[in-house]
């Protein structure tokens, strides 16, 4: 009997060579041919990864982009990140204790932002390896993107945990009801301000009877 | 009855025939129960099996049967109680119904009948109304798929079963199941005149051995054809609902329903509880078949009936722990497109050379 | 903190969590059967709800997160050295190689590299938890389908490997063993004799399994020409690893993107399939369980040593940034989106598991199947249930 194992395996000897920053760059560059002033940031950290960031009403738009010019045809995941500081700080408060006040300043990260809610995606292009996160604003006050549900089929599912985790809504998709919590369930819990309930229901331990981190200051140098 | 040099009343003889029946169920279920599905199943998956109840876990059948019995007798809330309750007792009724026509020995049988062989094939289907009932009973969808896969599949596979025992009836030229161990063992078989082994119907109804085994998986619901069951689909197909001593009854009704078939299978194809007469010398000589047969096969015959019986139930569940199950679509279409077709090229096959020879 | 009525009400939502409910509309054509959460076809608590006409299926519907536990938001309140226990019990059968994208992301944040051979060891206990978690695959397979016996087997052979992860990190289970800049601890000695041994004693389960199993008629049957998935929808939906190799899709990160792994020191192929049906993927998945054994042996044949651990600080603070970092793991591409704002913890780490989009595929792949052949689909499509619900 023919063993199964010895007929089909692959391995491509005309695989591309590992991207280098031209590829990277000139990705940009098409994307910004396309759409021009929608493309507000982006970032190309050299040897690592591409990072863009386009006006909201071009969120839909430059997934298309990505898809069809760019030729990213592997969606990757989409979510959001909320850049409000949590004023629960790392959930370590004493409850017994007066509430702390905490910065509340907003700052995003890489490729800026000037809304306290960003959604962002991953898509990454199988022939020249490279993958592209995009990232949006999301305006503070009707948080509604449009949806990629049309342009990648698996977003689906992503906009649905978004949506309930979020409460950002995505005009376009036809079926937002929650991924993992129960329909009537209040709140997005991934938001700052919604606490973590494990530790409103019980105080972080480390209150009493906690070892002090080893070394409280930076004895050793930092690495290289 | 000969054996005893004692005349027992009817109504002796009725309940040594009520007990015999109940043994000739329970002792083939619970070899057959322990030695394949606790020991050999183990083996076969490199771990030990029970140990723990009585001597290398022999005892395991009784702890199980205990357990069973003492359990609360439920019923799901929406099932048809009575129907519900009757079900498993239709299944386990009609293997009673299966072992009374079977033989034992030369005077060891419960009944005789001219048509043994259709009268086990009209009873073996009861069991299908039992398993169709519990699964519509059960107010389960689970126990509805389960039961109405049942119907369709035991249906088909009584087909093929018939028609390779037809094999053997023209072979035999009769239904009659003694007759059918006779003329396999007795002084007048021979396999192309060597009498060394009689002639079981084995080596010239090869084909027919093979769609019967085969049809008995089947209508047992064994894998690879246990659609019905599909444990990982169904949890427990038209079963699911049944606990404590119903599902006692299920369980024994299932590994005895294996062994009285396999049982009938042994008397049709591999002689039954008969060695051949050669052996011993024996003569058939006046009007009974069996008259110059030693009396001791009386107590030899079951025993040999049940050896044959072991080895066939071993290939039975060796197969059933071996293989993947079947698609209802895929065991259907392997019943109707090569099973029957087979059978019906063997009956041609046996009728022509029963002719020419 | 929140007074007394404020907190009964937050319990009490937390308590509601735990109960999942589904809006089903009415429908009178048709019978509509709920596949779990309790059923023995689903690796865990997942549920699917089918809508039946007689035996082929006319919608479904998986509803996840029975086994949801906020991952996203419990990592906002540990450190990053905390954020690994965690992070173990994701894809618990495998779960060297849930820690290592993360690590990874951390270090590429602080620029800190592991030694060489700390790189090597994280390669080789990466692809041993593959093997562990692959070869439950093989046996569960089987069970799926009927096949009671090559489960055992599986076990059996696959403690091997668990005890060989555990001379080297202690656990089972969840070995919780990588660190920003290196490992825990070194390899004992031995231990390299005995990784010899248990590989060989793979590849003929390997075998075994190819000849029991996928080479057995009645599975050829059951899984060939079942649950086709093109390349372009597996593209779409986001499938990875072996699910996405088995639609023809040459792509494998460990050998196409470049990680501090020592992948790229080592030669092995990368098989793919053409087909896209269940068989497919479980074919591609036994090959990459044996390619997997010889990528370990090449790997302790050439371990350099060295110091296994970096030169970090006792108190980890990772500088500000964002990175992703996402790597070839058992179940399919498992990613990290690790944002910090230059604080002992993360600020939000996006988890991208990869049975979640495997699963989200479902309801594409479900329609006009047959009920058995929705186990054989699960089954081929192979998730775990912390990996689609974190």
């Amino acid at each position: 009997m023919v063993r199964l194992s010895e007929t089909t395996s692959t391995n491509t000897p005309d695989t591309p060579a590992l991207p280098g920053d031209s590829v990277r760059e000139s990705i940009v560059s098409r994307v910004r041919d396309v759409i021009g002033d929608a493309l507000i940031d982006s970032l190309v950290k050299p040897g690592d990864d591409i990072w863009l960031r386009v006006r909201t009403d071009a969120w839909r738009q430059a997934g298309v982009v990505l898809r069809d010019v760019i030729g990213c045809e592997y969606f990757c995941f989409l979510s959001a990140i909320d850049w409000l500081p949590s004023p629960y700080g790392r959930g370590e408060d004493d409850p017994t204790e007066p509430a702390v006040e905490r910065d509340s300043t907003i700052t995003q990260g890489y490729t800026g932002g000037d809304t306290r809610m960003q959604v962002f995606a991953r898509v990454t292009n199988l022939t020249t390896h490279v993958g592209v996160t995009v990232k949006a604003d999301v305006p503070d006050d009707v948080q509604v993107v449009e949806s990629w549900s049309g342009v990648y089929a698996g977003a689906n599912w992503h906009e649905r945990e978004a949506h309930e985790m979020f409460g950002i809504d995505f005009a376009g998709h036809n079926d937002l009801r929650n991924m993992y919590l129960p329909s009537d369930f209040e709140g997005h819990p991934l938001r700052k301000d919604f606490p973590l309930l494990a530790r409103m229901v019980k105080p972080w331990p480390g209150i009493v009877d906690v070892e002090p981190l080893p070394g409280s200051d930076d004895e050793e140098g930092t690495a290289s | 009855m000969s054996l005893l040099a004692v005349s027992i009343p009817y109504w002796g003889q009725s309940l040594l025939r009520v007990l015999g029946g109940t043994v000739a169920i329970l002792l083939p279920a619970g070899t057959i129960v322990y030695l394949f599905l606790f020991k050999m199943m183990s083996f076969m998956q490199s771990r030990l099996g029970p140990m723990d109840a009585g001597p290398y876990g022999s005892l395991q059948l009784v702890a199980e049967v205990g357990k069973w019995m003492q359990k609360e007798d439920l019923a799901p809330n929406g099932a048809d109680k009575r129907i519900f309750r009757m079900a498993p007792l239709v299944v386990l009724v009609s293997t009673f119904l299966l072992v009374v026509v079977v033989p034992f020995g030369p005077d060891a049988y419960f009944t005789n009948f001219d048509g043994g062989v259709f009268y086990m094939l009209a009873v073996s289907s009861v069991s299908t109304l039992g398993i169709l009932v519990a699964g519509w009973s059960s107010a389960n969808k689970y126990s509805l798929l389960g039961g109405l896969r049942a119907a369709g599949q035991l249906i088909a596979y009584e087909l093929p079963m018939v028609l390779a025992v037809v094999g053997v009836v023209i072979q035999a030229g009769t239904m009659n199941l003694q007759q059918i161990v006779w003329r396999q063992n007795s002084d007048h078989a021979a396999m192309f005149g060597w009498t060394g082994l009689g002639n079981p119907y084995l080596f010239t109804q090869i084909i027919g051995f093979v769609v019967f085994m085969i049809a008995v998986q089947a209508e047992l619901t064994q894998v690879p054809f246990d659609m019905p069951i599909a444990e990982s689909e169904l949890v427990s197909g038209y079963m699911t609902e049944y606990s404590g001593f119903r599902f006692l009854i299920f369980f024994i009704a299932e590994f005895a329903t294996v062994g009285v078939f396999t049982m009938i299978a042994s008397v049709l194809f591999l002689g039954g509880w008969g060695v051949p007469f050669a052996w011993f010398g024996w003569k058939t000589t006046g009007p009974g078949l069996f008259d110059g047969v030693a009396n001791w096969m009386n107590i030899a015959g079951p025993i040999i009936l049940f050896v044959k019986m072991t080895v066939l139930s071993f290939l039975a569940m060796w197969v059933r722990f071996s293989y993947p199950r079947l698609r209802e679509d895929q065991l259907q279409r392997f019943a109707w497109k090569v099973l029957i077709p087979v059978s019906l090229l063997n009956i041609m096959a046996t009728a022509i050379l029963k002719v020419v020879f | 903190m929140t007074d007394i009525a404020d907190r009964h009400k937050l319990s009490y939502i937390a308590a509601q969590a735990a109960d999942a409910r589904l809006n089903v509309e009415l429908e009178t054509e048709g019978m509509t059967l709920n596949i779990g959460p309790q059923h023995p076809a689903t690796h865990g608590t997942l549920r699917i709800i089918v809508r039946l006409d007689g035996e082929q299926v006319v919608w479904a519907e998986p509803s996840a997160g029975y086994m949801h536990r906020g991952y996203e938001k419990l990592t906002e309140v540990r450190t990053y050295p905390q954020v690994t226990t965690l992070v173990n019990r994701i894809d618990w059968l495998g779960s060297f190689a849930n820690e290592v994208p993360f690590i990874l992301a951390a270090e590429k944040l602080m620029g800190v590299e592991a030694p060489p051979r700390a790189q090597w060891i994280r390669t080789i206990l990466f692809e041993l938890s593959r093997i562990a978690n692959v070869s439950l695959f093989l046996g569960d397979l089987g069970a799926q389908l009927g096949a009671v016996t090559p489960v055992f087997y599986a076990f059996r052979d696959r403690e091997y490997v668990l005890n060989l992860i555990e001379l080297v990190t202690g656990g089972r289970f969840h070995p919780n063993f990588d660190r920003i800049g290196g490992l825990f601890d070194d390899l004992p000695a031995g231990w390299i004799d005995e990784t010899r041994h248990v590989m060989k004693r793979l590849r003929n389960f390997c075998d075994e399994i190819e000849d029991i199993l996928i080479n057995n008629v009645v599975f050829q049957k059951r899984t060939r020409g079942v649950g086709v998935i093109p390349r372009e929808v597996a593209l779409q939906y986001g499938l990875s690893g072996p699910n996405l190799r088995a639609s023809g899709v040459d792509w494998d990160l460990r050998r196409d993107q470049q990680l501090p792994l020592a992948y790229d020191k080592v030669d092995f192929k990368v098989w793919t399939h053409p087909d896209g049906d269940s068989f497919a993927r479980c074919w591609v998945r036994l090959q990459e369980t044996r390619e997997a054994t010889k990528i370990v042996d090449q790997l302790i044949d050439g371990l350099p040593s060295g110091p296994i651990m970096a030169k970090v600080p006792r108190i980890i603070k990772v500088p500000a940034g964002e990175a992703w970092v996402s790597t070839e793991n058992p179940l399919g591409e498992m990613g990290y989106y690790v944002v910090s704002k230059g604080d002992l913890g993360p600020f939000r780490v996006k988890i991208r598991s990869a049975s979640f989009n495997n699963i989200s595929i479902v309801p594409w792949v479900l329609r006009g199947v047959y009920i058995p052949d929705i186990v054989s689909i699960l089954a081929s499509l192979y998730f775990i249930l912390g990996d689609i619900d974190r």
